[in-house]
């Protein structure tokens, strides 16, 4: 048989996509279809799952653990924006051509590079309550030393604290390629209209680094909702579940020591993929319109 | 060619023939005690059955935890360590674990280690053997106590008595590190097991008690004539157990209710033997039989171990008096086999001894209760113990656990 022309125009699209259509079926829509039908079983990972209806989600709802999870995802989710201007101030500021800028720009990317869990261990030794360094700079003010990660007031800041240093560099990097691309000319227009300060910046070069700060949003919210390396290092979820987020919560259930309820751990599991479709929703939207556009 | 193929057939069939006598090993232990006690279980197995090919592999502990699952299911060793009691159960009734009961029988098992027999038995079998088990009870500064003049106390009340003297002098009484929740779970254990006895304690964890109980509260109440007076050290829950050892080390605590394990550590940190002791868990309330904590490790054989014969052989040797008292001898720690011989250590004899008079042994909180009762009731022991006023609204959600757990 014989394709036409057009045919085959319409057939080689397709072509070239499917081995990365066949990877992301098996890879990705395939375990999402799983782990959903999984969230309506009651399973130990060794006996045969039994099929229990909405029960796993019905428990979920009066979880008192659930509710502190998912108030703890939405304080990441704010505060760990604070990771984009941080990056974008850090970037403006090593922006310049000085010698040695190249060694500064590589130390300030540095917490992004080394892993999460040594940031983790890192932050835990520094509110060590005993020996910390914290607590010996408070204490020069004369204040008593706070345990920030056994109180359950501070300990999720003080996690999503440990998590804005690598997260602040990655932004910066982001917004520091961005900056190269940032028109000269485009900015000695608005030098010559009078702008400067604070409105060159927000009305001449924020609006040419849009693309970064959208990419830096985009990770920072993907970053904050599966926020887990430095959960499971610095406190596990403690002291008493006050620092559960989400998916530590999901692993906790489904995998560590006294969990292997694995129904329970989907049913967490499809509440934060439903979370984050939210936002994968966004995303693509603006994708698709911003091609529209263009 | 064909000569080729003879000899290739020959090789093969030898190579089965000799995988007829494999047996395959999995431990969970690579500290070095452990690890030397294991090797002294296998090298006098190897030397016993010199025909047997042994193959040991030695797993790290928490890896470990998740690694079973695995082999259990997929690629099963012919004998491997676990936990008993609770732990064993889902194994059990997943039909992951082999009957041994004849072998108890065979080997008498049944008398030599009659205080273990319960915790290694479900469903009238016997699953396990154990190699190993250990005293919990009140490790304290012998130095600190003379210092600031107290004795040992035998009752609820010498034991607040003496909390208000190291405190006034300003010693803070008890240590503890609750990162890690399973500490919390041995104070629980035990103020329960002296204030309401054995079987209330096995039926709490068995799920036939509500946790809102008046005899539970009591347990509570208890535990708050301790934290109410800040008897315990601020912060613990900062600190994993090990972590928890330096304020004793440091003369800031006096006293640690610990396993036996942490003798050790104790002593590389520094304090002698003179200056560490140990006690047996007060009594609370009188007439209550004293029964102990005291978790055992052991071995069993895998439902889908491919040389059944030899692994039955191997954990034979095990149970067998000179093994459990030599293994235990490396380990610091304590032979199931009430015919094997105790090491020459204090502590040891203590605990020995302890347990030998003991009405009934406990396993620990979180063997005794299912694995996601012990876990909710764990974090809900620790934050009892930070924020002692939310006692009522944690009872009443262990309760709500209690009702999906046990149902």
């Amino acid at each position: 048989m014989m394709l036409t022309t057009q045919q085959k125009r319409a057939l080689t699209p397709w072509l070239f996509m499917a081995p990365g259509i066949v990877m992301f079926l098996v890879y990705v829509i395939w375990p999402i279809g799983q782990s959903l039908r999984l969230s309506f079983y009651q399973w130990d990972g060794l006996s045969p799952p039994t099929f229990i209806g909405w029960e796993n989600y019905i428990e979920l709802w009066y979880d008192p653990t659930f509710v502190v999870a998912l108030k703890n995802n939405v304080i990441w989710l704010v505060l760990y924006m604070l990771a984009v201007p941080f990056g974008l101030f850090v970037a403006l500021f090593l922006n310049q051509t000085v010698t040695g800028i190249r060694l500064v720009k590589s130390l300030f990317f540095f917490p992004f590079v080394i892993s999460q869990v040594v940031v983790g261990l890192v932050f835990a030794w520094f509110y060590d309550p005993n020996n910390g360094l914290l607590n010996i700079v408070i204490g020069w003010f004369g204040m008593d030393p706070v345990s920030i990660l056994a109180d359950e007031d501070l300990v999720t800041y003080g996690i999503i604290a440990a998590g804005l240093w690598p997260q602040t560099a990655y932004c910066m990097i982001l917004y520091l390629t961005g900056l190269n691309s940032v028109s000269p000319d485009v900015v000695e227009a608005g030098k010559i209209d009078g702008a400067r300060g604070w409105s060159m910046l927000w009305h001449v070069v924020l609006p040419q680094l849009r693309p970064a700060t959208f990419i830096a949003v985009v990770v920072t919210v993907i970053g904050a909702l599966r926020s887990f390396d430095l959960i499971a290092i610095m406190t596990q979820g403690g002291p008493y579940q006050q620092s559960q987020v989400l998916a530590y919560y999901m692993y906790e259930n489904a995998l560590s020591e006294y969990g292997y309820r694995m129904g329970y751990g989907s049913a967490i599991a499809t509440v934060l993929f439903l979370i984050m479709m939210v936002y994968i929703a966004g995303f693509l939207y603006k994708m698709y319109r911003d091609e529209q556009r263009s | 060619m064909k000569k080729n193929l003879i000899a290739l057939a020959t090789a093969a069939l030898m190579v089965t023939g000799a995988q007829a006598r494999t047996l395959v090993i999995n431990t969970d232990d690579q500290n070095p005690a452990p690890k030397e006690a294991f090797t002294y279980a296998v090298d006098t197995f190897k030397a016993k059955y010199p025909d047997i090919n042994v193959e040991w592999n030695n797993f790290d502990r928490e890896g470990y935890k998740t690694r079973i699952r695995n082999f259990l299911t997929a690629d099963a060793p012919d004998v491997a360590t676990w936990y008993p009691g609770n732990r064993m159960a889902p194994f059990v009734d997943a039909g992951l674990f082999t009957d041994i009961s004849d072998l108890w029988a065979a080997e008498g098992l049944d008398k030599e280690m009659s205080s273990v027999e319960a915790t290694m038995t479900r469903d009238g079998k016997q699953w396990m053997v154990p190699y190993s088990y250990y005293q919990w009870g009140i490790y304290y500064r012998k130095d600190l106590f003379d210092k600031v003049g107290v004795d040992v106390p035998e009752t609820w009340d010498q034991l607040l008595a003496a909390s208000a003297k190291l405190k006034s002098n300003g010693i803070t009484p008890f240590t503890i590190g609750s990162k890690f929740k399973w500490t919390t779970g041995g104070w629980f254990d035990y103020l329960n097991l002296r204030q309401n006895g054995y079987e209330f304690h096995m039926d709490l964890t068995a799920g036939k008690v509500k946790y809102t109980d008046p005899r539970v509260q009591a347990t509570f109440d208890r535990w708050d004539e301790l934290v109410s007076n800040g008897y315990f050290i601020e912060n613990h829950a900062t600190y994993n157990w090990q972590e928890g050892m330096a304020p004793m080390v440091q003369g800031d605590a006096a006293m640690y209710l610990i396993g036996n394990f942490a003798v050790a550590p104790f002593k590389e940190a520094g304090l002698t033997e003179d200056q560490l002791g140990f006690f047996q868990f007060p009594e609370i309330t009188p007439g209550v039989p004293m029964a102990e904590d005291a978790p055992a490790d052991a071995f069993f054989i895998p439902s889908g171990a491919k040389n059944v014969a030899d692994a039955k052989l191997f954990i034979a040797h095990i149970a067998s008096p000179e093994v459990q008292t030599e293994m235990n001898k490396i380990l610091g720690q304590l032979p199931p086999s009430s015919q094997a011989q105790v090491g020459d250590d204090k502590f040891l004899k203590a605990g020995f001894d302890m347990l030998s008079g003991a009405y009934a042994l406990a396993q620990f909180y979180d063997r005794d209760a299912p694995a996601a009762m012990a876990k909710a009731g764990m974090d809900g022991f620790q934050e009892y113990m930070v924020k002692p006023e939310r006692r009522e609204q944690i009872l009443k959600n262990l309760d709500r656990v209690v009702d999906r757990v046990y149902k």
